[in-house]
């Protein structure tokens, strides 16, 4: 399917639809989210039978903050769309997926650790990469990469985030 | 699984009816030999059998994704290479491949097919690490030295080619970072020669052997469904009849234009997972061959845009891989333009326009996944690694839960985790 026919489809249901470098990105309102990827499931043609990956960005100093990407496939037709919602860093929690989608399981949890969106209805939401008494998200942007300076020929160089160069 | 913190005791087996007096749990890894690298788990047992099963993943978590925010593009290869360790190859190529859609810059001929062999050469090595490592565990010794044996001889090609056995570099934005060495395509073909017969070894050796289809038929079911409903990628959804490959479902460095079939089995065990890796080692050796061919033809292996190919050279010295000489004395004694330019790009590196692409390379595991996002810097806004043990393992529950302990170490064997993938 031509990237432009599916974002033609999707328009039937979604009112923001995008196209980009061949990839169809469709936007959703937090609360629609499980129906949403549940009618991009059912559609005969569309038929996106399996969730990839589910990951966070986050641009601080906007609303939302946070931008939550949804990456499936269709096993059965092979083309892809995003599914994307926006979460604010009022209320950095969305729906979970994983009572219906048991493959967004550790994926959630993953952007829970990593971010501190918390999924609301994840039967296990616990820190995965981490270990549980770790304080922090580290992959928000206002986190530190952290580090320590590093001897060279008797001089020493901070971790690259808190050089003055970059 | 959450009945793992306080042992049901007391409760009647569904099964038989009778009385389970108590269960025990048993904590293994993440140092243990058989989880095959740094995964634990915790098992609940009742007797042999697994009651309930909980992986427990993160030991090797090393922060590659938070890193590449703080390096240039091209840098970022270095980090990538070093997720998924068995499989460098593919980790370079989906990474580049997704900054060079950003870029909307394509990698020239040449250097799409020198991606591809080294990227079915690097199947071949991590499926036999696979096969090696999950025989030794089922008491195959000899099958346990055969294994590394062959695959010394594919690191021999990747060290001299790239100047290293492991994370590579090799694979960069716009191509390739040297052309194949003087006799590389010899020394290839040397392996060609051997490989299929090497390949019928271990068949003959495991396929009929008793213990090996005893331990293994039947062992870490996991059907169709499960794996889609799981997100369960590669050999093991193929084993399960499903002919999903991304190199023919969503081709890239033009694996349209090869000639290889998608292998599959029915059963979905951990048996014919070990049937569908053997038989994509033979698929792979195709596509090499056909690779050979194409690189009789002579061609550049880096994109001709000075802003976005990487300037340095590099050549074979008497000590291996290193900068070339000729160039190291062209920027810097003939001419300043020339350093300035090398100096611009190795510290600052290519400016990528905004946008964000999702791009998928089908490793020997499954579906390897770049989410990759910029803001027009030059360096990385966000990279995620869609890692597909991470998703794989996740089956692992459904896999093992009511089958004996010592199936478990089989079924998990099958599933061919690498933590560095999984963890990053």
């Amino acid at each position: 399917v031509n990237p432009a026919d599916l974002a033609e489809r999707a328009r039937a249901r979604f009112d923001d639809v995008s196209v980009a470098r061949g990839e169809v990105t469709v936007f959703a309102e937090r609360g629609q989210l499980v129906d949403a990827l549940a009618w991009l499931e059912a559609e005969p043609d569309l038929r996106f039978d399996f969730l990839s990956s589910v990951t966070a960005t986050d641009w601080p100093g906007q609303e939302p903050r946070f931008w939550l990407s949804y990456e499936l496939r269709s096993t059965e037709h092979h083309h892809r769309i995003r599914v994307k919602v926006g979460v604010p860093s009022t209320e950095p929690h969305a729906p979970s997926i994983t009572p219906f989608l048991p493959a967004a399981d550790w994926h959630e949890r993953e952007v829970w650790d990593l971010y501190g969106i918390a999924f609301d209805g994840h039967p296990d939401l616990t820190r995965i990469l981490l270990p549980d008494d770790w304080e922090g998200h580290p992959l928000r942007k206002d986190e530190e990469l952290g580090g320590v300076d590093t001897r060279f020929h008797g001089a020493f160089m901070p971790p690259v985030d808190r050089r003055t160069t970059t | 699984v959450s009945d793992l913190v306080e042992p049901a005791d007391q409760t009647v087996r569904e099964d038989t009816g009778e009385i389970r007096q108590e269960t025990m749990i048993i904590n293994m890894g993440p140092q243990h030999p058989s989880t095959h690298g740094v995964l634990r788990l915790l098992l609940e047992l009742d007797g042999e059998t697994v009651v309930a099963c909980k992986p427990v993943i993160g030991y090797l978590h090393t922060g590659i994704e938070k890193n590449l925010e703080y390096r240039t593009w091209q840098q970022g290869v270095t980090y990538v290479t070093r997720a998924d360790y068995l499989a460098p190859f593919s980790n370079e190529l989906g990474y580049c491949l997704a900054v060079e859609r950003l870029l909307g810059i394509e990698a020239p001929p040449r250097a799409q097919v020198l991606r591809v062999m080294f990227g079915e050469l690097n199947r071949i090595s991590s499926h036999l690490v696979w096969l090696a490592t999950s025989a030794l565990e089922l008491g195959a010794i000899s099958v346990m030295l055969y294994g590394f044996r062959e695959r010394e001889v594919i690191l021999d090609i990747f060290e001299a080619a790239t100047g290293l056995r492991m994370n590579h570099a090799y694979i960069r934005i716009g191509g390739v970072v040297m052309d194949l060495p003087e006799g590389g395509d010899t020394q290839v073909r040397r392996l060609l020669d051997v490989m299929p017969a090497r390949i019928s070894e271990y068949e003959n050796i495991l396929s009929e052997n008793p213990i090996w289809v005893e331990r293994n038929t039947g062992v870490g079911h996991l059907s169709a469904e499960d794996c889609l409903a799981f997100g369960v990628t590669g050999p093991i959804l193929r084993a399960a009849g499903v002919p999903a490959d991304l190199r023919k479902d969503e081709p890239y460095a033009g694996y349209e234009t090869y000639d290889f079939d998608v292998v599959t089995r029915t059963e979905a065990d951990s048996y014919a997972r070990f049937a569908v890796r053997v038989d994509e080692m033979r698929q792979s050796l195709r596509i090499v061959e056909q690779c050979l061919e194409r690189l009789e033809e002579p061609g550049p292996v880096m994109v001709e845009d000075a802003k976005v190919g990487w300037p340095a050279r590099l050549s074979v010295g008497p000590d291996g891989i290193g900068n070339d000489p000729a160039y190291i004395h062209h920027i810097m004694e003939e001419s300043m333009e020339a350093l300035i330019h090398h100096f611009k790009m190795v510290t600052e590196g290519v400016h990528v326009p905004p946008g964000e692409v999702y791009q998928v390379v089908e490793s020997p595991r499954g579906e390897l996944g770049f989410y990759v996002v910029s803001n027009g810097d030059h360096r990385p806004y966000r990279v995620k690694i869609r890692d597909p043990s991470f998703s794989n393992l996740q089956a692992t529950a459904t896999m093992v839960e009511g089958g004996l302990v010592a199936d478990a170490i089989a079924a998990i064997a099958s599933i061919d985790p690498v933590m560095g993938g999984v963890d990053r």
